[in-house]
């Protein structure tokens, strides 16, 4: 049986692992491929690396250090950071990255991701949803979310756009739902149930884990294929065995 | 030392497995030149993307009487593996022959999405050196949305929704479905058999 997936999220800024308050204060993490391993060995099932000044600067993430993860590490990854065209996935994909993921190219261009799922296969193309409700109760799409400066609400729904993702060729949708993002209050089940009648490719929950129940409870309120998480695994707050091991005693499948 | 081979006919996962025989020790090469495949102990045919355009590369390059002429260990990777079948659903392609069956669409449904993306365990049908060593459980990587049904040529299988052939072997022929170079310790475990052979 498919298990659910834990999918650590890291910013990597000039081939460095950065946190802090995107964009601000950034703490140096140390090396990608160092937290890599460290991620594998815990028991990540996937990792996802964003780039995090690719897409403002309007350049793709970089090959190089793409390439040196994929040397060093036996577990799925995707990459995420700037990517406009057939041509900045190839790069990556070349480079050893499994997935690409597009954001807010995609919302631009969305023929993007007919074009990167007839190039590579709809398995390598993961769309990424940043998703906050408006005043009026309609979950709608942002822009450019990673840079709070450049950030832009668009009048697409999000659910309307996660048909259309999918109808296009995304093989996986990750769904960021910034209301709950950063806040560890846990993830946005409302809003997670609701794409997950809509979604029938793999979904990924993002925004909000602050505790090993919020897990629990993603998957087995909304059904989510896989949870992502950043901080909370970063700060230590949750350890990713203990994670897996409460998952499992909750009746949740889990890769041991 | 084993002389292993990545057949290159442009698919775009070459680089994951080179890189997984590497932490094996094992130095593979990328090859589409007949001579050099021919002469290789091992041949590996990776492969991401769909049935049609994988097969009319290999068409392209020549390949397609060469590999099916190969008596040393040969593996196919996901599509790679499919292409190793008679035919493909996927834009209705007839493959590579070698071994019997077809592969169809997974189908999905409200709880078994399509593509399969993730870990899932292999259930082991048959004893084969391709498999020794093998943990229990084991979980693998897997990414795709066709897969061939099980068959007389299956070493283990995998359920979502229905169950299909995750490792196949017929003497010289092997295929996994699944991603090696992406299953962490039971990737690299399997690799490794397929390198003994």
């Amino acid at each position: 049986m498919l298990t659910r997936r834990i999918i650590p999220c890291l910013d990597v800024r000039a081939g460095r692992v950065v946190k802090g308050v995107r964009f601000r204060d950034h703490i140096d993490m140390g090396d990608i491929v160092e937290l890599a391993r460290r991620y594998r060995d815990a028991g990540a099932d996937e990792l996802v690396f964003y780039d995090i000044t690719a897409s403002p600067s309007r350049r793709r993430a970089e090959a190089a250090w793409v390439e040196r993860v994929a040397r060093e590490l036996d577990i799925p990854f995707c990459v995420a950071g700037g990517i406009r065209s057939v041509a900045d996935a190839r790069v990556l994909l070349h480079a050893g990255a499994d997935k690409i993921s597009v954001n807010s190219p995609a919302l631009e261009r969305p023929e993007l991701i007919d074009q990167l799922a007839a190039a590579f296969g709809v398995q390598c193309v993961v769309v990424g949803i940043d998703s906050l409700r408006d005043d009026d109760g309609e979950w709608r799409v942002r822009v450019n979310a990673g840079d709070p400066a450049q950030t832009r609400a668009l009048p697409r729904r999000t659910l309307d756009w996660i048909v259309e993702a999918q109808q296009r060729g995304a093989g996986e949708i990750v769904l960021n739902c910034m209301g709950s993002d950063g806040v560890r209050s846990g993830y946005d089940i409302e809003q997670l149930q609701a794409a997950r009648v809509l979604c029938r490719v793999p979904l990924v929950a993002s925004g909000g884990a602050g505790a090993v129940a919020h897990f629990i409870d993603v998957f087995r309120t909304a059904d989510v294929d896989a949870a992502l998480a950043a901080s909370v695994f970063h700060g230590g707050v949750v350890a990713i065995p203990q994670l897996k091991l409460a998952l499992a005693t909750a009746g949740i499948e889990v890769r041991p | 030392m084993p002389d292993v081979v990545l057949v290159d006919a442009g698919g775009s996962n070459i680089g994951s497995l080179r890189y997984a025989l590497q932490r094996l020790g094992v130095d593979a090469r990328l090859s589409s030149d007949a001579t050099r495949i021919r002469a290789a102990s091992h041949v590996i045919l990776p492969g991401v993307g769909a049935a049609a355009p994988g097969m009319q590369r290999l068409r392209d390059a020549g390949l397609v009487e060469v590999l099916r002429a190969l008596r040393q260990p040969m593996l196919g990777v996901c599509l790679g593996m499919q292409l190793l079948f008679e035919h493909s659903a996927e834009s209705d392609t007839p493959c590579l022959g070698l071994l019997p069956g077809r592969v169809g669409r997974l189908a999905g449904d409200d709880h078994v999405r399509v593509p399969h993306m993730g870990w899932n365990a292999l259930t082991p049908l048959r004893d084969d050196p391709l498999l020794a060593g093998m943990p229990h459980p084991a979980y693998a990587y897997f990414v795709h949305s066709y897969a061939a049904q099980p068959g007389a040529c299956t070493l283990a299988s995998a359920t979502h929704g229905a169950m299909f052939s995750a490792v196949v072997r017929q003497g010289n022929v092997c295929g996994m479905q699944f991603h090696p170079e992406r299953s962490a310790a039971v990737g690299a475990r399997l690799l490794r058999n397929f390198i003994s052979l």
